[in-house]
């Protein structure tokens, strides 16, 4: 028997017992049918063939684990950036337990919204009934400052009209009539997260701003974060450093405290996002500066509509792009950046210098939302690493023209390949034919860690399976330092690991790298 | 080993009427008859005494903006009953948000190479877009069909998980199904588990089953020795293992396993269910319907069971084993001895840890009942229970493990469960993700009674000791005594005891 009470043996233990080893091979040859363990190998190892890679590639209908979501979860998230918001996602409900358990499974947070439970009735009668209770039981029972409506595809199919039905349950008296309940329409068949977030930030924007008198108040600057699994470190790292140069700005849309609440015995189901206030002030800045431009394409051409100057940035990580940051900020503003950030800076080149050795002529691939890939490409490219394969499942061929220009500029880049609208099963063949040393992304990349052996270092949205990185920046100066810290550890623990057997590697398991 | 207690049923009561007043009076009137107070029972049936009755409405559409915790149907079939299937390739059909959050999220584990004979752990999705929408995708799932048969060709069948657009454009999966399997002389099923269908996870569960029937038995020459002692474990979905832990003591007292439904299962494992002499279900819920069907139309008699803690695992291998006379009764007594010091050293261990702590559980289909004896044989006692998604029959069964005075909400709000909790404050919360975060920074204890929190398994003997020991490093961890900040209260009132 295994088990015992002294040393309690769960499943990764558990199922390496003997007993247990011998019942799964019995089962496997009794029962499942398997096929021979010949035809098994010999199909494992054609998949690593440039033969298979091209099968994979040439795909055109079937999507095998794709780095992407759907709309309304970006809409969620967007949603969760603003003062006392729930979300209410009008459709099926199945939807909302989805978005929510997806959230708190990266933040290891709360996550709140509601559905409006529609269900087949309203699938042919429409869900104006479900809008209309819907709110009247969210504003009552969750005491919200604004209720921020989405759509799942249900909704979006059946062609539900989201103005309308909000204004029918006004009427009704659902909630006040000045209550706020901007809105988005954000089918699933269409984009991906990071256009919902797009769709949402917009529609909070147009309801706050719309008809309204714009008086410019010079130096001000509104900054559009985008969909980010890091924004808990990030966005108070970029106040950070904003504070430091004494910038007059506003976050639109900030979750950083909604998904880094403390645990003291009190559950907030709100904490911190921008206040409607300020939303409804930002309409006045000089400029709006989103961080990622490929989740605020439209809420920037409104920006741009209402008369701000805009500039939009692909994640400031790194050097150059978090220099060309705070130099657009300190222009807009008129405000120096400081000394104390120079050296900050300088601090983040110096540990480049001391490690460049381990980090010249490495290869990469990376993964992800398409302005995160543009800025790890490029940081890559900084200290002196190749990012062969750069890929983003919701990329654009836009997206794709701007990281070959990307590509072209640096001679660590003229190896590179763009890899627009492909899965994470592509990935598995590019990285068995044309192997790298990394692979940057999230979770998901654990299981071609696990089939082509490429180390993982996981720094995007969604982690699940690692703690807490996500409370710590990627961007700005601070930010660097740490990705460089992480690919370094990556590649010091891989080495060391490989290094170690005693009497036969061990010359090479060096006290000092 | 049951415990002999009583809830404070005048307090539950009372939270029941507060939360009520807080909602608009159409809304509280429909949630009044979701919420009670379990009552006494005086009538006995032939499964044993029942303790208390549950009287609760259930199976009954979700109120809009509320926060229910439920899924959809797309869950239930995808997510619960299809999904483990391992040597199948799942499709999630539609678009792409719903196989991705499900993606590998309920730790059905298996054996194999996945992305070779295995797909468990893969998303594939037809990733729907505005044209597919607009035109119809059953082009698209034909081509998506003919890929998979390219990329993967030691997949033994195909479903097709429908989701919401599907059912609303009008394509026609089942033609696509019926024509490409004949092609590819394959297995494949459609399921029409649209999301929109039915009112939770539960009609899902129950379309899937029905598909089972319909486009699985039957449809094959199943070559296949049937012995007398074969079952069928029914509704054991290998949560970390569960199935495993279970297989062993089936095996040990006898018997042959010959499919399992459907955590580690192969297609063959589901095609040859009907010659098995017996199904044993373990989650009721989400698979009585083809356990019902099989009793018709094969006479495959069938019993439900539990194998969480040591009281429900004796008193249900006691059953399975009557089922099948002497010779299996003397090897299962064989079996109960052999485990019994295994037992008494887990309690010994941790009941002194553990007694009288107060439990509140919110779960799916079978665990708001089935794990309740496994807490009781820790010395722990059950204050409140509900299920997201049961059918009265479940709360019938509930009956027969709750004590008079817990508090049972069904299809609970969010609302509602932070209230109860607030109000009854137990020492330990078990339920979902959804609930883990908000529940532990209150400073409860915490266990994810969906996933066993990336634990387990919890089933079978193997199973109750590390479930002992889930339980105990969640209330006696020294964090819940560090919540307050010394300088604006009295010293802490933790009580952490460190692992031995």
């Amino acid at each position: 028997m295994p088990q015992s009470a002294e040393k309690v043996l769960d499943h990764a233990p558990l199922f390496r017992e003997p007993e247990y080893r011998e019942m799964l091979a019995e089962k496997k040859l009794n029962f499942e049918c398997p096929h021979t363990d010949q035809i098994v190998t010999d199909q494992r190892e054609f998949t690593k063939t440039w033969q298979y890679r091209e099968k994979n590639l040439a795909r055109e209908a079937l999507v095998v684990n794709p780095a992407k979501a759907c709309q309304p979860l970006g809409a969620v998230f967007a949603a969760a950036g603003f003062e006392r918001t729930m979300s209410f996602v009008h459709g099926s409900q199945g939807c909302v337990a989805y978005y929510r358990s997806h959230l708190s499974r990266h933040f290891k947070e709360p996550a709140s919204a509601v559905s409006s439970s529609m269900t087949e009735d309203a699938a042919v009668f429409g869900g104006l009934k479900n809008m209309v209770d819907g709110l009247a039981n969210t504003y009552q029972l969750y005491d919200p400052k604004m209720i921020a409506v989405s759509t799942t595809c249900m909704a979006e199919v059946i062609g539900d009209d989201l103005h309308s039905f909000i204004e029918n349950a006004k009427d009704e008296n659902s909630v006040p009539r000045d209550f706020d309940v901007p809105f988005a329409h954000t089918p699933a068949f269409v984009g991906s997260h990071v256009d919902g977030y797009d769709g949402m930030v917009k529609g909070i924007l147009e309801h706050f701003w719309k008809g309204q008198e714009r008086t410019q108040a010079r130096g001000t600057i509104n900054i559009i974060p985008g969909f980010d699994g890091f924004c808990v470190g990030n966005n108070r790292e970029l106040k950070r450093l904003l504070d430091l140069m004494g910038v007059s700005y506003t976050f639109i849309q900030d979750a950083s405290d909604q998904f880094d609440t403390p645990s003291d015995g009190e559950y907030r189901m709100y904490d911190g996002g921008t206040k409607i206030e300020d939303v409804k002030q930002a309409l006045n800045a000089e400029a709006t500066l989103s961080l990622q431009y490929y989740n605020t394409r439209k809420t920037l051409e409104y920006c741009d509509q209402v008369g701000q100057a805009t500039a939009s940035f692909h994640y400031p990580l790194g050097v150059q792009a978090t220099d060309e940051f705070l130099m657009k900020v300190s222009a807009i503003s008129g405000k120096e950046i400081p000394e104390t950030i120079r050296l900050e800076r300088g601090r983040l080149i110096d540990a480049m210098a001391d490690s460049q050795s381990w980090l010249h002529g490495k290869k990469y691939a990376i993964y992800g939302d398409p302005d995160f890939v543009y800025a790890m490409a490029r940081f890559v490219m900084e200290t002196g690493g190749e990012p062969t394969h750069c890929l983003a499942t919701n990329g654009s061929s836009a997206w794709e023209a701007e990281m070959k220009e990307l590509l072209a500029s640096s001679p660590f880049g003229k190896d590179a390949q763009v890899w627009a609208g492909k899965d994470l099963w592509a990935m598995r063949s590019l990285l068995f034919t044309e192997p790298v040393d990394l692979l940057i992304g999230n979770s998901y990349g654990k299981y071609l860690e696990r089939d082509t052996g490429t180390p993982l270092i996981r720094l995007m949205f969604p982690i699940f399976d690692r703690h807490h990185h996500h409370r710590f920046p990627l961007m700005g100066y601070q930010g660097g330092l740490r990705v460089l810290t992480t690919i370094l550890d990556k590649i010091f623990d891989k080495l060391d690991r490989e290094t170690s057997e005693t009497g036969v590697t061990d010359y090479s398991y060096d006290l000092t790298r | 080993m049951s415990l002999d207690y009583e809830n404070d049923g005048a307090l539950h009561a009372k939270l029941i009427e507060e939360v009520l007043s807080q909602y608009p009076d159409k809304a509280a009137k429909r949630r009044k008859k979701h919420l009670s107070v379990a009552k006494s029972g005086d009538e006995a049936s032939e499964e044993g005494d029942v303790l208390s009755e549950c009287d609760v409405k259930s199976n009954i559409k979700s109120i809009p903006g509320v926060m229910t915790i439920r899924g959809c149907a797309y869950a239930g079939s995808k997510g619960v009953v299809w999904g483990p299937v391992k040597d199948m390739v799942h499709i999630s059909h539609g678009p792409v948000g719903c196989g991705q959050y499900s993606w590998s999220q309920r730790r059905n584990y298996y054996v194999g190479t996945t992305g070779i004979d295995t797909f468990g752990t893969m998303q594939c999705t037809s990733d729907f877009q505005e044209k597919d929408i607009v035109f119809g995708g059953d082009k698209k799932l034909e081509q998506i069909i003919d890929e998979i048969e390219e990329l993967f060709p030691l997949n033994n069948g195909i479903t097709v998980q429908s989701e919401c657009p599907i059912g609303l454009i009008g394509d026609d999966t089942e033609a696509v199904s019926r024509k490409k399997a004949k092609e590819h002389e394959k297995t494949i099923v459609p399921v029409r588990c649209e999301g929109f269908r039915g009112v939770s996870q539960s009609l899902g569960h129950h379309i899937a089953n029905d598909s089972i029937r319909d486009w699985v038995f039957e449809k094959k020459d199943v070559e296949f020795e049937a012995g007398p002692y074969d079952v069928n474990v029914i509704g054991d979905y290998n949560i970390g293992g569960d199935a495993w832990a279970s297989r062993i003591l089936l095996e040990e007292i006898g018997l042959r396993v010959v499919g399992n439904w459907s955590g580690d299962a192969t297609l063959a494992e589901i095609e040859r269910a009907p010659k098995a002499k017996l199904n044993l279900i373990h989650c009721y819920r989400s698979m009585n319907y083809i356990c019902r069907h099989m009793e018709e139309k094969y006479g495959v008699a069938w019993m439900e069971y539990n194998f969480f803690g040591p009281s429900q695992i004796e008193a249900s291998l006691r059953k399975i084993a009557k089922h099948f006379g002497p010779e299996i009764q003397e090897k299962t007594e064989k079996v109960i001895t052999k485990y019994r010091p295994l037992v008494d050293a887990v309690i010994a261990k941790y009941r002194p840890r553990l007694e009288g702590n107060t439990v509140m559980l919110y779960v799916g289909g079978l665990r708001p009942r089935h794990v309740i004896t496994a807490y009781e044989d820790l010395g722990m006692v059950i204050v409140g229970t509900g299920y997201e998604f049961a059918h009265n029959d479940d709360y019938q069964r509930t009956g027969h493990y709750v004590k008079n005075g817990t508090l049972i909400y069904d299809d609970v709000t969010g609302y509602e469960l932070e209230k109860f909790i607030e109000g009854v404050r137990p020492n330990l919360v078990g339920s979902g993700i959804k609930e883990k975060y908000p529940v532990q920074k209150m400073g409860i204890p915490f266990r994810q009674m969906h996933s066993w929190d990336y634990s387990g398994p919890y089933h079978g003997y193997d199973g109750f000791a590390i479930f002992a020991r889930d339980v105990d490093l969640a209330i006696n961890n020294p964090v819940w005594g560090l919540y307050q900040a010394p300088w604006k209260t009295s010293p802490s009132r933790g009580r952490a005891m460190a692992a031995e």
